[in-house]
């Protein structure tokens, strides 16, 4: 699995940490959005829409469509530039 | 299917033409009183205690693939009861009880040895912590040693003692601690449940889950409906899918965990060694090979094998620990898929529909797991108490926030465990 960072071109793993499923941070105080928000997973076996970091690179925070079950990555953006 | 010794001399003379199947293969029936979804370590033996503890035998395992085709044939086999947390130390200590009768509870040889277990420390720190878990080990009833360097070496001498990074100042030992034969657990169990009338149905996707007025009421599978008073839901990785059939999301997410095993050597390390700094462990198998694995490749994945980053970590901190092993060719590795939960503990409970209960979250320690676990869900299906050894592993403690049980001390967050 190679990533491409979008600064940086095609990178080794090792530079790269999983950072979590891209959610929805709900409003408001604690209740059963949060306990969703912060336990609950889809845990999609097939495309998942996740955050990495390039934490050994430019350090950017990236949003990844990256297959489970075969490891494709399909597309890496900027977290700025919104969900991919 | 029965072996003896005379049997085996005689198959073994006559080309081993003459043994049979050691379970049943019977077409699926309409209905069950229980239904358990998953032929793996904990639904087989989940079958076993459900027949033989309860005397329930209207029940079914219904697995996808082949029985012992999933993780519970995919992992380094350490069965150890060195939990230090309350609601995981009571189960675990449960568990390998189990394990120390379970070849005479099934007539079968898995192979449980109690080679001991070593873990190691390399600070001031790490030895007061493990001195605080071997106490903790001893209040439950288990067995824990500390050992200083001068008597580990004696034990051990093969370690590199004196690395800069990570000296070894010596191990809490743990001798009733040891691996199995993880096929052998499998195959033991189905065989006891078989035998006791469950039937195990294989080739068997379950692909729906049928509800009515918020109750179970059957399966939907690749071999047809069949309806059931109760489900369990006991597969592992697979745990979020399944549970979704019901509508139900979890705190669930699924990783991928490697392993690696060398070519097979003449007998050179006698029991099971931890290096918790280095996220590895060993064993050698009865075959001889060196059978060792590291920490999760830390992504969700369901591809059942990893990436290399991970393979080249577990490959330095195993030279780093044991520089011996460098020559041994590596043979195989493999991967397997986890149920990670954000404590990095278990879940058996009823699920929020009525009729249906989840025994998942096993993470990467389940196989140790197998009896214990087998006996506390059958306790929960038959009488809908939880049995005392599980009462900790429940559903809503990541909502509460009661009862959490994050052994590693690093919240009860995905990813960190
Ligand atoms: C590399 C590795 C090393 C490990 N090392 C250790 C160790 O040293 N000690 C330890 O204690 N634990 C260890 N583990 C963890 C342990 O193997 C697991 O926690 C445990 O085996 C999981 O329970 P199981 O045996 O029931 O799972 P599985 O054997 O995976 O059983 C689940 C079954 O459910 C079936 N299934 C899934 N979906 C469906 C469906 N829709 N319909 C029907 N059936 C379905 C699957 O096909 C599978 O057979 C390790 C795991 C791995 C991968
Ligand atoms: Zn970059």
């Amino acid at each position: 699995m190679r990533l491409t960072c979008p600064h940086c071109g095609e990178r080794d793993l090792r530079e790269f940490t999983f950072g979590g499923a891209t959610l929805t941070r709900p409003e408001g105080d604690w209740g059963p959005d949060w306990d969703a928000y912060i336990h609950l997973r889809e845990n999609p076996a097939g495309l998942s829409r996740e955050y990495w970091t390039h934490d050994m690179g430019c350090a950017a925070w990236l949003l990844v469509e990256r297959d489970t079950v075969t490891h494709d990555i399909r597309a890496v953006r900027p977290v700025g530039e919104g969900a991919p | 299917m029965r072996f003896n010794a005379l049997r085996v001399l005689k198959e073994g003379l006559t080309g081993n033409r003459g043994w049979g199947p050691h379970w049943r293969d019977p077409e699926p029936k309409p209905a069950y009183d229980i239904v358990i979804i998953g032929g793996g370590g904990h639904g087989l033996a989940t079958a076993f205690y459900l027949a033989k503890e309860h005397g329930l035998t209207n029940v079914a395992v219904l697995e996808k693939g082949y029985l012992g085709g999933g993780n519970v044939g995919r992992n380094t086999t350490i069965v150890r009861a060195n939990y230090f947390l309350p609601g995981n130390s009571e189960f675990y200590s449960h568990s390998l009880k189990l394990w120390e009768t379970l070849e005479d509870d099934l007539n079968y040889n898995v192979m449980h040895s109690q080679r001991g277990l070593f873990n190691l420390y390399h600070s001031d720190g790490q030895r007061d912590a493990i001195v605080r878990r071997g106490n903790a080990m001893i209040n439950q009833g288990d067995d824990a040693f500390l050992l200083d360097r001068a008597a580990l070496e004696k034990k051990l001498p093969f370690l590199d003692y004196d690395n800069g990074r990570f000296p070894i100042h010596g191990a809490l030992y743990h001798p009733r601690g040891g691996t199995a034969r993880h096929d052998a657990v499998a195959w033991g169990f189905a065989r006891g449940a078989s035998d006791r009338g469950v039937d195990l149905i294989q080739n068997c996707e379950v692909t729906g889950i049928d509800t009515e007025g918020g109750a179970v009421t059957g399966v939907q599978t690749t071999r047809g409906a069949i309806r059931a008073r109760k489900v369990a839901i006991v597969t592992a990785g697979r745990s979020g899918q399944v549970a979704a059939l019901a509508g139900l999301r979890l705190p669930i997410e699924s990783h991928v965990l490697q392993a690696f095993v060398t070519e097979g050597l003449k007998p050179v390390i006698d029991n099971v060694i931890t290096f918790g700094m280095g996220h590895f462990y060993i064993s050698q198998s009865d075959k001889g090979g060196l059978v060792f694995g590291g920490d999760l490749d830390f992504y969700p994945s369901y591809a059942q094998r990893g990436n290399l980053p991970t393979v080249e970590h577990v490959m330095e901190a195993g030279m780093t620990l044991m520089p011996m092993i460098g020559r041994a060719k590596v043979l195989r590795s493999w991967g397997g898929i986890m149920d990670m939960t954000p404590d990095g503990s278990p879940i058996i409970d009823r699920a929020p529909v009525d009729g249906l209960y989840l025994d998942c979250g096993w993470c990467y320690g389940g196989f140790k797991a197998v009896p214990g676990s087998g006996f506390a869900l059958a306790h929960l299906l038959a009488t809908d108490r939880p049995h005392d050894s599980a009462t900790g592993f429940r559903l809503d403690r990541f909502t509460t926030g009661r009862g959490l049980m994050d052994e590693e001390g690093k919240g009860a967050q995905h990813n960190l465990h």
